[in-house]
């Protein structure tokens, strides 16, 4: 068969994601229809910047989540005689697959188009929790550092700043070696950083409902059982139904993204606790006795969102290039992996000769987060309207 | 004035000793001795072995006392072999133990001693460094007044088409990391086979079958204006559109200041008040941004110079790091954790010093 021009190329990859087409429109008209009741989510809708960037994200998010049904081949399987095909290259015998490598392929004779694909799933599916556990982290340390200050906010702010001196690089190197796999410290660190989403839902839940201790009984309970079943899986891999587990490799991955991030959110939530600590209500929530925990979470917290929804959408994006910094550098992720920083970097040694397996993966990459800072800018310039 | 930087400068240096003790334990694990080890001595020796090679070569001792021994505050560790030959941490550099000195750490100016490029860490990251100084130059002189100049021109008027345009190019620069821009420049512009190279040379615009070299080491011996510009590009793009945002936000904030509408109401023409009024106050920000903004750069150096195989200390960086290099890796990130901290200690002076309405007290 004759390879594909580049029209036809990009025709039967529309066709491809389908699903993703579908409910993008769905979601935009479903928004746009009840924007008026969606609070700053429905305001996104005004701006033309923060709809670009909204659709960019979701197409990247549908993608990840219908991957299964979008690929053409395997992300892993090697079809001799397809090395370094270019894009829209046919394959010699398809016997029952799909006959085209769409995207080409790559050193290994894999698809580029597949792996693209499962690689934003690769992506998606850590960025968005380390950047979630982060922002846990840094409120659960900021609110109490900023609330209360003194001794506390000392000794906090100095730790960040130690993790802040550190150039990210050189922790990259140092917490993601293979060596560290074999002390404790990847699985102590895990363990302190997974305890901070249990905490902070307990605490959340308890200063509000302490009053009705049968509700507080019942929801906390829920929690810290859920809680300590993901808890087990995602530290130890203990969890028997294997739901929650992640491989020694990936943990690293993700404890080293969450120590460089929490230490800025810290930071940013601490600052903007000193400015709102000062303000009347919570002023009146101490005169009317409130607990300080309950003060900084349903009095400080609430007040603080569109600055942290702002920049959770920024840390997302972030999170996104560091992960790719260390698939570009080799270090955690399995050399077969598809995310992106690993693609890039399998494909850049051959870069001047056949730039497309790098370039797929690059250009994704950049999409994604370009969609996340647009959608960003969008929101803040929406919340600033308030 | 003097106590503030005398606190600073202490402050300054517990974090320094914080952090080389956290880098010098993650280095030297007892995994990574077992490598080291292995790759000195022989890949097929015995756990027996390796602990007993481990034991001779000083790694055995406490961590906390290696750690002081590295540093030069406690005396290097000696032993007399069985042979009756001395050895020890500064007999085995000075090369006889009547040369050796009491202590020999990095404050008596001993780095060590290199395994991937056996040399000593001195020479190999004094050349290293230089290297680096260069891109890093370049890169400031094409980044900052690049930045400056696209913050300035979009926050002059907050709103308008070229704010718009200007703001969403820095977003996308942002956006874009190194490892991405560099691939893209090196398939658009240094290869002869795609990009923009063959159609230039098709056209006769071009002399050479690239426009631009996709690698950088020649630049070691002659900087051409062809074997650096994309290294530098790439360094300078990422950071580039975060100063300009910075810059941006500060100018808009100026803008809209009492003594700015004084002056368009006297009839200034608008170009004069932008560079006479607005421009010094809006450019305090930036600069802090841009001296916090180079450890920053540090990382797009090392991912860089490893992208253009340059030779400068990023991608020495990364050979100490992937060859278990434990001398070296741990030189390297007492310089770049030097670096981070007179950066830091540079943007609080300059700040103070550029904005008078702050008073230290």
């Amino acid at each position: 068969m004759d390879p594909l021009g580049w029209p036809e190329i990009l025709i039967r990859i529309a066709q491809q994601l389908l699903p993703v087409w579908i409910a993008m429109v769905l979601t935009f008209a479903l928004s746009i229809r009840f924007r008026r009741r969606l609070g700053l989510y429905g305001k996104l809708f005004d701006s033309g910047v923060g709809m670009v960037g909204f659709a960019i994200v979701i197409f990247w998010l549908f993608t990840a989540l219908f991957a299964g049904w979008i690929v053409t081949h395997d992300a892993l399987s090697q079809v001799s005689q397809m090395r370094n095909a270019l894009p829209g290259a046919a394959l010699p015998s398809p016997d029952g697959r799909y006959p085209y490598y769409l995207f080409g392929g790559d050193a290994l004779a894999r698809d580029v188009f597949s792996r693209m694909v499962m690689g934003a799933r690769e992506v998606l599916r850590i960025a968005p929790f380390a950047a979630m556990i982060s922002f846990m982290i840094g409120i659960l340390l900021g609110l109490p550092a900023g609330y209360i200050g003194g001794r506390l906010d000392t000794g906090l702010t100095f730790l960040a700043n130690l993790v802040l001196a550190f150039p990210v690089i050189l922790l990259f190197f140092l917490l993601v070696a293979p060596e560290i796999q074999e002390t404790p410290l990847p699985l102590v660190m895990a363990g302190f950083l997974f305890l901070a989403p249990i905490l902070f839902v307990t605490i959340l839940l308890n200063s509000r409902f302490f009053t009705q201790p049968a509700k507080r009984n019942l929801y906390v309970g829920v929690v810290l059982a859920i809680g300590a079943w993901a808890y087990l899986g995602l530290v130890f891999g203990a969890d028997p139904t294997g739901i929650w587990a992640m491989s020694p490799n990936l943990l690293n991955v993700f404890v080293a993204v969450v120590f460089v991030n929490a230490p800025t959110v810290f930071r940013i939530v601490r600052g903007i606790t000193l400015d709102i600590k000062t303000r009347d209500y919570v002023a009146a929530a101490q005169t009317r006795g409130e607990g300080p925990w309950y003060i900084m979470l349903w009095e400080i917290l609430p007040n603080a969102r569109g600055p942290l929804i702002v920049d959770f959408c920024l840390r997302i994006g972030y999170t996104t290039i560091l992960l790719g910094t260390l698939g570009f550098f080799g270090l955690g992720v399995s050399p077969e992996s598809p995310d992106w920083g690993s693609t890039i970097n399998a494909g850049r040694r051959l870069l001047t000769v056949y730039p497309h397996p790098a370039l797929v993966p690059a250009l994704s990459l950049m999409s994604l987060v370009l969609g996340l800072n647009l959608l960003a800018d969008g929101l803040r310039e929406e919340s600033l309207k308030d | 004035m003097l106590l503030f930087l005398s606190r600073r400068i202490g402050m300054m240096l517990v974090t320094a000793l914080c952090l080389t003790f956290i880098v010098f334990a993650l280095t030297n694990l007892p995994a990574k001795l077992e490598t080291l080890a292995k790759t000195q001595a022989g890949s097929r020796m015995t756990e027996a072995e390796v602990a007993s090679w481990i034991e001779r070569n000083g790694y055995g001792s406490p961590m906390v006392q290696r750690y002081g021994e590295w540093l030069g505050v406690l005396p290097g560790w000696v032993r007399t072999e069985d042979d009756g030959t001395v050895r020890g941490r500064c007999v085995d550099r000075a090369g006889t133990p009547e040369a050796a000195g009491d202590r020999c750490g990095i404050l008596q100016g001993d780095w060590g001693f290199s395994t991937r490029f056996r040399e000593t860490v001195l020479n190999v990251l004094s050349a290293r460094l230089g290297a680096t100084g260069w891109l890093m130059m370049w890169v400031l002189i094409v980044m900052v007044p690049m930045s400056l100049i696209v913050g300035v021109l979009a926050g002059m008027r907050e709103g308008s088409r070229t704010d718009r345009t200007l703001s969403t190019l820095s977003i996308a620069t942002t956006a874009t990391p190194e490892y991405v821009s560099g691939v893209l420049f090196i398939a658009l512009l240094a290869s002869s086979t795609v990009g923009l190279s063959p159609l230039f040379v098709s056209w006769g615009w071009a002399t050479g079958p690239v426009l631009f070299q996709g690698n950088a080491r020649s630049a070691l011996d002659s900087l051409t204006f062809s074997n650096f510009t994309l290294p530098v590009l790439t360094v300078a793009l990422y950071g580039m559109g975060y100063i300009a945002r910075i810059t941006r936000a500060s100018m808009t904030e100026v803008m809209t200041q009492q003594y700015i509408r004084t002056a368009r109401l006297k009839g200034v023409a608008f170009g004069t008040i932008v560079m006479r009024h607005a421009l010094r106050n809006a450019l305090i920000a930036p600069f802090t941004v841009i001296m916090l903004q180079i450890p920053w750069l540090l990382n797009g150096v090392v991912i860089t110079e490893v992208l253009f195989s340059y030779p400068g200390f990023g991608w020495t960086l990364y050979e100490a790091a992937i060859n278990n290099d434990i001398e070296l890796l741990l030189a390297s990130s007492v310089v770049a954790v030097v670096v981070v901290l007179i950066t830091q200690l540079i943007s609080d002076l300059g700040y103070v010093w550029l904005n008078p309405r702050i008073r230290l007290s």
